[in-house]
């Protein structure tokens, strides 16, 4: 079968004033259907430039792209705009809802530019809405849902038009740790079913979830491997291991030996600062 | 059908949006609101002005011409004013000689004294005819019978009353037959006629009295004169004006001497040249209004593109997203347009209501000469057509700048 990304020997050229920013220095990349992929890299990397023209939100200055058998590149605006309708699903970082319309109306919004008949959109939006555990938040206003439910329209939303790729940024940069895994859970579920997933992310824990890394720097890939063979994110995992295992070393001194109140002092300190670093690493 | 959808999707949507923003809404709309509202009473007035001008001169018969000597301007206060008075000689040549008139009569006024058995009235309207004026005035005997020409050449002592005059002098509910007084002279009461309510401004208008109709030669023969105040005739064709002026115009020229230097010392005038002047005034004054609708719509249509731009700006990355999902830069042109066309829509209805309810307001006046403006349907789709016009003309540069938004940067936009 054809993979559903088909990318080779993107570059991508911004004229700054004079200058030129070359954002991508020739991509190659292939992702197969049913794929979870985690692009990573730190800003300026070129990830979000990639990002843009993966969502065929943006035109790359040279290359080819096939995207799910079809051409990707090179098209009008009015071509691109009905790619992005039909073969791809967006979940941003912020959301992007609209505030004044119900759940199931900003679910329904993609395919109001599709020639689907009214009634069987507002069915498909309803069916997706209840997929993603929001069949009874339907007549609710975005700002009557928690963060988690507005990320989850957001991705009924990206899901409405059965797209051949659903392209994730920073999807869970907005959310706290515990809403994060419900979302991560809910990608994951979405592969099981077949779905193909890029994320867009430079959260270590979060990538982790994915297949497949594939990290940027300079606008090039300087490393695509299964999630468990990055040495990255090896290196990641070992310092999580250790940092827990500290933090439970620490716990139980504590408990043993130290008063409750300072104990639960060391214990958070430990435990922040090991959580931290290695999420920004 | 998408596109009907997408329409029908944005006109809802932009809607809700005016009621979320009512004040704004309304500031935005001021403009086409008081030029829609204003050409909406203008317009309404002046064609309720006109139909009931109109309506008056029908009343007075749309088929009558009447002539009257004048003194000309080069000639003014050094002859006497009955100087030039329509000749009995010139109305019998011009009976039995135009074409273009089928009945004519002199028409004499007198106020008389009139007394049947003990009632007496004076001050009563008399006029003196020949029988065409039944033909004219579309006023026919109801009882009895009409005037004929052997009375009017015989000079015979009768008189038809009106239907008034019965109540009025007490006479028998069927006069014919009896007899009163005028101006101490026996008259037989040949017939009754009906009332005919004549607009006030109007000769023989006003709140209707007793009135008598005598032969013309009587009434002559009791105020000794062989002019006429003024003649009335009818046009054979109702379409015949002009003709019937030139013709009247150059017989009487003829009679009376008039060499091509001179002017005219009569007038000939139709009901129809009136009827045309008063619609011409009517479209001009309608035409001036158009071309006041059309500057305040200029200037509301400058509010419009300026509220526009401000959401256009607002909406960005509601801009981004919508083309994130796959909305083409046609479609997004095509919901901006929408908005701009609703919102001057609901401008020039919201107009279209004031305008309506000011012109009811002085229609319900009493004895308003308005009584029955009302607002031509013809009025309501220019205004409204013109109004979308606004909407689409002012709303499309910022429609084409919300189409042109590229999507990466209008979803950076804070």
């Amino acid at each position: 079968m054809a993979p559903v990304i088909d990318i080779k020997g993107i570059t991508k050229v911004y004229r700054v004033g004079v200058e030129e920013v070359r954002a991508l220095r020739g991509i190659d990349l292939t992702i197969a259907r049913n794929e979870f992929v985690a692009i990573m890299g730190a800003s300026g990397s070129g990830k979000s430039t990639l990002m843009n023209i993966l969502g065929c939100l943006d035109q790359p200055t040279d290359g080819s792209y096939v995207l799910n058998g079809s051409r990707a590149d090179r098209l009008s605006a009015g071509a691109l705009a009905e790619v992005r309708n039909k073969e791809i699903g967006f979940v941003f970082q912020t959301f992007e809802l609209l505030a004044r319309s119900t759940a199931i109306e900003n679910v329904a919004l993609p395919l109001v530019y599709s020639r689907l008949a009214w009634w069987g959109s507002r069915k498909r939006a309803r069916e997706v809405l209840t997929m993603v555990g929001l069949g009874d938040r339907m007549k609710h206003r975005p700002n009557q849902l928690s963060g988690g439910q507005r990320q989850r329209v957001a991705i009924a939303r990206a899901l409405v038009n059965r797209p051949s790729l659903l392209l994730a940024d920073e999807p869970t940069g907005n959310l706290d740790s515990t809403t994060s895994e419900e979302i991560i859970a809910l990608f994951k579920r979405l592969h099981e079913q077949g779905q193909t997933i890029v994320i867009v992310t430079h959260e270590e824990d979060i990538a982790g979830h994915a297949q497949r890394i594939v990290r940027l720097r300079d606008g090039k890939i300087i490393s695509d491997n299964p999630t468990l063979a990055d040495p990255i994110h090896r290196d990641y995992l070992d310092r999580v291991a250790r940092a827990s295992v500290a933090a439970a070393g620490t716990a139980i001194a504590a408990r043993e030996g130290g008063s409750a109140r300072e104990g639960g002092g060391v214990s958070d300190g430990v435990g922040g600062g090991v959580g931290g670093g290695g999420v920004r690493a | 059908m998408t596109i009907l959808r997408l329409i029908f999707q944005t006109a809802v949507l932009a809607l809700g949006q005016l009621w979320a923003n009512k004040v704004r809404a309304v500031l935005t709309m001021l403009g086409i609101m008081i030029g829609v509202g204003a050409v909406i009473a203008t317009v309404g007035a002046t064609e309720g002005l006109k139909s009931y001008i109109l309506k008056e001169f029908d009343s007075f018969g749309p088929r009558k011409v009447w002539m009257d000597g004048t003194v000309p301007r080069s000639q003014r206060g050094r002859v006497s004013s009955t100087q030039y008075d329509l000749r009995i000689s010139e109305l019998l040549y011009i009976k039995d000689n135009a074409q273009t008139i089928d009945a004519i009569t002199p028409m004499q006024f007198l106020s008389g004294t009139v007394r049947a058995g003990d009632e007496v009235r004076t001050g009563v309207s008399v006029t003196g005819m020949w029988p065409d004026w039944h033909e004219i005035e579309k006023r026919q005997a109801v009882q009895g019978r009409p005037l004929i020409w052997t009375d009017v050449n015989e000079v015979r002592n009768v008189c038809l009353v009106n239907d008034k005059a019965i109540a009025e002098l007490r006479l028998d509910s069927d006069p014919s037959g009896d007899f009163i007084l005028l101006n101490d002279r026996r008259f037989l009461i040949v017939g009754v006629i009906e009332t005919k309510a004549v607009a006030q401004g109007f000769p023989g208008g006003g709140e209707a009295r007793t009135e008598l109709y005598i032969p013309y030669t009587t009434a002559i023969a009791m105020q000794p004169r062989d002019t006429a105040n003024f003649a009335l005739a009818q046009l054979k064709e109702a379409g015949g004006a002009d003709e019937a002026k030139a013709e009247l115009s150059s017989i009487l020229r003829r009679l009376r001497r008039l060499g091509g230097e001179d002017e005219n010392n009569f007038q000939v005038e139709t009901v129809q040249s009136v009827i045309d002047q008063v619609s011409r005034v009517a479209t001009g004054i309608t035409v001036a209004a158009g071309g006041l609708v059309a500057i305040s719509l200029l200037v509301g249509g400058i509010g419009i593109m300026n509220i526009m731009l401000v959401s256009v700006s607002e909406r960005t990355r509601e801009i981004g997203l919508r083309k994130a999902v796959g909305a083409r830069p046609s479609v997004i042109l095509l919901q901006f347009l929408v908005e701009a066309v609703v919102l001057c829509l609901v401008g020039g209805m919201i107009g279209l209501l004031a305008g309506a309810g000011l012109l009811l307001a002085v229609a319900a006046i009493p004895s308003s000469p308005l009584a029955d403006a009302g607002v031509p349907l013809w009025a309501v789709g220019v205004s409204l057509g013109f109004s979308a016009l606004t909407g689409i003309v002012f709303g499309m540069f910022p429609a084409i700048k919300a189409a042109r938004l590229d999507p990466i940067v209008a979803l950076r936009h804070e």
